[in-house]
C-alpha cells in the first residue's frame, strides 16, 4: 500500500525540486536526511511532508556532514536513502560522499546548483560544481552524475539515479540547478507498474562465505543489510573483500582499481545522451542541464539559418562520454560548449576531442542562464573559423 | 565454538570470543592501553543481556578507540572522524529493531563530532554511546584535545595545555541524554553494569570510560605505564552516584568523580515519531530480495 502512495500517478504542474522528491519516492526512497539550503530546500520540505505518508522517515540533521553520514547509515539499514543540497552543503558532504564510494553504499545526493564560490548567489543559478562532483572528495575514484534539464527529468533521473546506485552499489549524484529546480512545468508520473526499479543484489552465497566486497562479474559486490546476521565489517580504510583493513599498496591497487573500473567497464550501461542533427554537423553544441535548453534554441536558430549545427546533451555528465566525443571530433570542426561556469565540462570535451576538433567554451559566471542569441553568435563565429578546412590550405603554403 | 559447558555454566573466554573477530587479532593497541578493557566490559555486558548478536550494530568514528568496531563480530561500521553518531542515527532509523551503539574516542565524539553528539542527545535518539576518554588524540600521536586537562603536556601543548577541558557527563546531560555515567578502566564491573543499564533503556545513553593511554598521554604527564595510570584511577576515583554532572569536571592529578549521574525518562525521537504516525512502516519498506 505504501508503495502505491509513493507514486502520484498522473499529470502535475510542479517545479523541479518537487519532481525530484516525487522521483525519489517513486524509486522507493524511504529515508531522507537533509539540511535547509536554497535552492534545494523544497526537496527537503516535500520529503518531510510525503515520507510519513508512505511509512518513511524524514530527519532534518544538524548539518550536511551529518546528512550525508546519516543516509549512508540508512542505506546499510536496508532503506533507499537520499539527501539534497546546494554548493556550500555539497562542500560539507564531500568527505562522507567519499566514504560512500569507498564502502560501496548506494544512495542518492541531489545538488541543486547555485552560483559560487562560497555563499555566492544563494537564489540564482550556477553550474560550477560539475568538477567538484567529479573530484570533490579526496582520493581517486569514478562517480556517476546525472544532469536533469526539466522538472520531468528531475523526476525521471532521480529514479534513474536510485537504479544506478543500487546497480553499481555507489552514491549517485543528481546535478540539478536553480532554474531547473525552481521552474514549473508539466510532470507526468507513470503508474508504479510502468516504472523500472532496480533493487540491490542480495548475497547469493551462504552466510559464512559471504564477503561484502567480493566483486561479481561486473565488478559490483552483492550487498547484505545490517541486521541480517552476516556480521559484516565496513570501513573507509583500504580493505580486502571481507571488508577488513589492509594497509598495503597491493590492497590499495586492488580495491581502488576495482572501484574505478566498476564504472569504467560499465560506461555503456550508464551513459545516456541526447543527440540531434549530428550526422551532417560542422559544429556540435555540447551542453547539459538548463544550459542545454538554451543551447537547443540556439541550435534551432542556426538550423533555421541553414547552418549545419548539431546538438549533444549530456544526460549523464559523469562518467564523461569520452568515446562518443572522440568519435564526433573526427567528424566535426568544433564543439561549442555553453555552461554556467568558466569551462568545466568544456575541458573534458577538449580533452576527449584530443586535438581532432576545436573546443569553444561559452562561459557564464552564474546568476542567469545563457541567452540563445549569445550561444548562436559563438556558433557563428566558430563556423567562420573553418578550422579543419584551413589545415590543408595552411600546409600547402 | 560453544560457550555452554557440559555442567551448564558458561565458559567466559569462549563466550567473549564469539563477539570478537578472532581472525583480526592481534589488535593494534599498545601494552597498557585501556581501550581493550572498555571493549571487554562492553562485550561481557552484552553477553549477559542475551541480545541476539545479529540485532546489534556498532558504529565508530576514527581513532585508536574507533578501531574497536573492527574487532567486534557484529555488523560493524568504521566511518569517518567524528561522524559515527549521524551514521548510527541513519542506521537506527532505517532499521529500528537494531540495537545501535557507538564506540569511539573523546576527540572523535566531542571535538570534531561534538555537534552531532549534542544533537543526537537533544533528539533523544535511541542509540548508546560509549566514549573512551584518554584525555588525548591517541592515534595521531598525542595532541591536545577538548578533554585534555589544563596544564597537561602533549605534542601540541609542549608548555602545558592552556585551555580548560570539557566535562563530558555535564555536556551530555545538558544536551538531553537520558542516561549518563562515568567510570574508569579500573571499574570493569561498573562499566559492565552501566552498559547494561544503557542498553535496557530507550533513548540517548552516554557512558564515559576514562582510560589510560600510557604511550602518548601518560608518558608525558607522570604516568609512564598503564599500571601507573590504573593506580591513579584506583586511588583518586570517588564514586558519587547521582552527583550533579556540573560538579564532575576533571583536573590534572585531581579526583575523578565516577558513578551514574543521570537516569531519566523522556520521549525518544522514535516515540515522538510513532506518536504522530503510528509505528513507522520502515520495516515493511525495507528492501526485499530482488525479483
Ligand atoms: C577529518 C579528519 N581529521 C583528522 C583526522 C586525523 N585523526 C585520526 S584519529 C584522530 C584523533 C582521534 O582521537 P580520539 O577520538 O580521542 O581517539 P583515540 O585515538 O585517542 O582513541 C585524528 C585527529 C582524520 N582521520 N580525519
Ligand atoms: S596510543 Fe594510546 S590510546 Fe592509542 S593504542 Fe596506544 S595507548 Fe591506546
Amino acid at each position: 500500500m505504501s508503495k502505491e502512495r509513493g507514486v502520484l500517478t498522473g499529470e502535475h504542474f510542479v517545479n523541479g525540486d518537487w519532481a525530484c522528491a516525487e522521483g525519489a519516492l517513486a524509486a522507493g526512497c524511504r529515508f531522507f536526511a537533509g539540511y535547509p539550503i536554497t535552492p534545494a530546500t523544497e526537496i527537503a520540505e516535500r520529503m518531510s511532508k510525503r515520507l510519513p505518508e508512505v511509512g518513511g522517515v524524514f530527519i532534518q540533521m544538524e548539518d550536511e556532514i551529518a546528512s550525508m553520514s546519516a543516509i549512508l547509515g540508512g542505506s546499510w539499514g536496508g532503506v533507499k536513502s537520499m539527501t539534497s543540497t546546494s554548493g556550500p552543503g555539497f562542500s560539507l558532504m564531500m568527505e562522507n560522499f567519499g566514504l560512500g564510494l569507498m564502502t560501496e553504499t548506494p544512495c542518492v545526493v541531489v545538488n541543486v546548483q547555485r552560483g559560487g564560490p562560497s555563499t555566492g548567489l544563494p537564489t540564482l543559478v550556477g553550474q560550477a560544481d560539475m568538477m567538484q562532483a567529479r573530484w570533490g572528495s579526496h582520493g581517486d575514484y569514478e562517480v556517476i552524475a546525472l544532469a536533469p534539464q526539466s522538472p520531468q527529468e528531475c523526476f525521471d533521473l532521480t529514479i534513474e539515479a536510485f537504479n544506478l546506485s543500487e546497480t553499481f552499489r555507489m552514491p549517485v549524484l543528481v546535478m540539478s540547478d536553480e532554474v531547473v529546480g525552481h521552474m514549473t512545468e508539466k510532470v507526468t508520473i507513470p503508474r508504479l507498474a510502468d516504472i523500472r526499479l532496480v533493487e540491490r543484489r542480495k548475497p547469493t552465497v551462504p552466510k559464512e562465505s559471504y564477503k561484502p566486497f567480493q566483486p561479481t562479474e561486473d565488478l559490483v559486490p552483492e550487498m547484505c543489510n545490517a541486521g541480517e546476521g552476516y556480521f559484516i565489517h565496513v570501513t573507509g580504510l583500504t580493505h580486502n573483500e571481507k571488508g577488513y583493513p589492509v594497509i598495503t599498496a597491493e590492497a590499495q591497487e586492488k580495491l581502488v582499481r576495482r572501484l574505478v573500473d566498476k564504472v569504467r567497464v560499465n560506461v555503456d550501461r550508464i551513459i545516456k545522451l541526447e543527440e540531434r542533427f549530428v550526422d551532417d554537423a560542422d559544429v556540435i553544441v555540447v551542453s547539459y542541464g538548463i544550459s542545454a535548453r538554451t543551447a537547443k534554441s540556439a541550435v534551432a536558430m542556426a538550423r533555421a539559418k541553414g547552418l549545419r549545427v548539431g546538438f549533444l546533451r549530456l544526460i549523464t555528465a559523469w562518467p564523461f562520454p569520452e568515446k562518443q566525443i572522440l568519435e564526433l571530433a573526427h567528424r566535426v570542426e568544433a564543439f561549442v560548449v555553453p555552461e554556467i561556469n568558466f569551462g568545466q565540462m568544456a575541458r573534458e570535451v577538449e580533452r576527449c576531442a584530443a586535438g581532432h576538433a576545436l573546443t569553444v567554451p561559452v562561459t557564464h559566471a552564474g546568476g542567469d542562464i545563457h541567452h540563445p542569441e549569445k550561444v548562436l553568435s559563438v556558433i557563428e563565429s566558430t563556423l567562420k573559423l573553418r578550422v579543419k578546412r584551413q589545415v590543408p590550405a595552411l600546409s600547402a603554403q | 565454538m560453544n560457550a555452554l559447558l557440559e555442567d551448564g555454566t558458561i565458559d567466559q573466554e569462549t563466550a567473549v570470543e564469539q563477539f570478537l573477530r578472532m581472525d583480526r587479532l592481534p589488535h593494534i593497541w599498545c601494552p597498557g592501553c585501556g581501550i581493550g578493557t572498555a571493549m571487554r566490559s562492553t562485550i561481557e555486558a552484552l553477553l549477559e543481556m542475551n541480545i541476539p548478536q545479529e540485532d546489534l550494530a556498532v558504529v565508530s568514528g576514527i581513532g585508536c578507540t574507533a578501531r574497536t568496531a573492527g574487532y567486534l563480530k557484529l555488523d560493524s561500521f568504521h566511518t569517518t572522524h567524528g561522524r559515527a553518531i549521524p551514521f548510527a542515527t541513519g542506521l537506527k532509523l532505517a532499521n529500528p529493531k537494531l540495537n545501535v551503539f557507538v564506540f569511539s574516542g573523546d576527540g572523535d565524539l566531542f571535538a570534531i563530532g561534538g555537534n552531532h553528539l549534542i544533537h543526537a542527545a537533544r533528539r533523544n535518539m535511541d542509540i548508546k554511546v560509549i566514549c573512551v576518554n584518554n584525555f588525548i588524540y591517541g592515534m595521531t600521536g598525542g595532541q591536545v584535545g577538548c578533554t585534555t586537562p589544563t596544564h597537561s603536556k602533549t605534542s601540541t601543548s609542549p608548555y602545558g595545555n592552556y585551555e580548560p577541558p570539557f566535562n563530558l557527563p555535564f555536556l551530555a546531560a545538558a544536551a538531553g541524554a537520558v542516561y549518563v555515567a562515568r567510570w574508569t578502566t579500573y571499574h570493569v564491573r561498573q562499566i559492565k553494569r552501566s552498559v547494561q543499564e544503557a542498553f535496557s533503556k530507550r533513548g540517548f545513553c552516554f557512558v564515559e570510560v576514562i582510560s589510560p593511554c600510557p604511550t602518548v598521554y601518560g608518558s608525558r604527564n607522570g604516568f609512564p605505564t598503564g599500571l601507573d595510570m590504573m593506580k591513579y584511577f584506583k586511588a583518586n576515583s570517588q564514586t558519587l552516584a547521582g552527583a550533579d554532572p556540573r560538579d564532575v569536571g576533571i583536573e590534572l592529578g585531581g579526583k575523578i568523580k565516577v558513578g551514574k549521574f543521570v537516569d531519566a525518562e523522556r520521549p525518544t525521537f522514535q516515540n515522538m515519531l510513532s506518536e504522530m504516525w503510528g509505528d513507522i512502516g520502515l520495516q515493511e519498506n525495507r528492501m526485499v530480495e530482488a525479483e
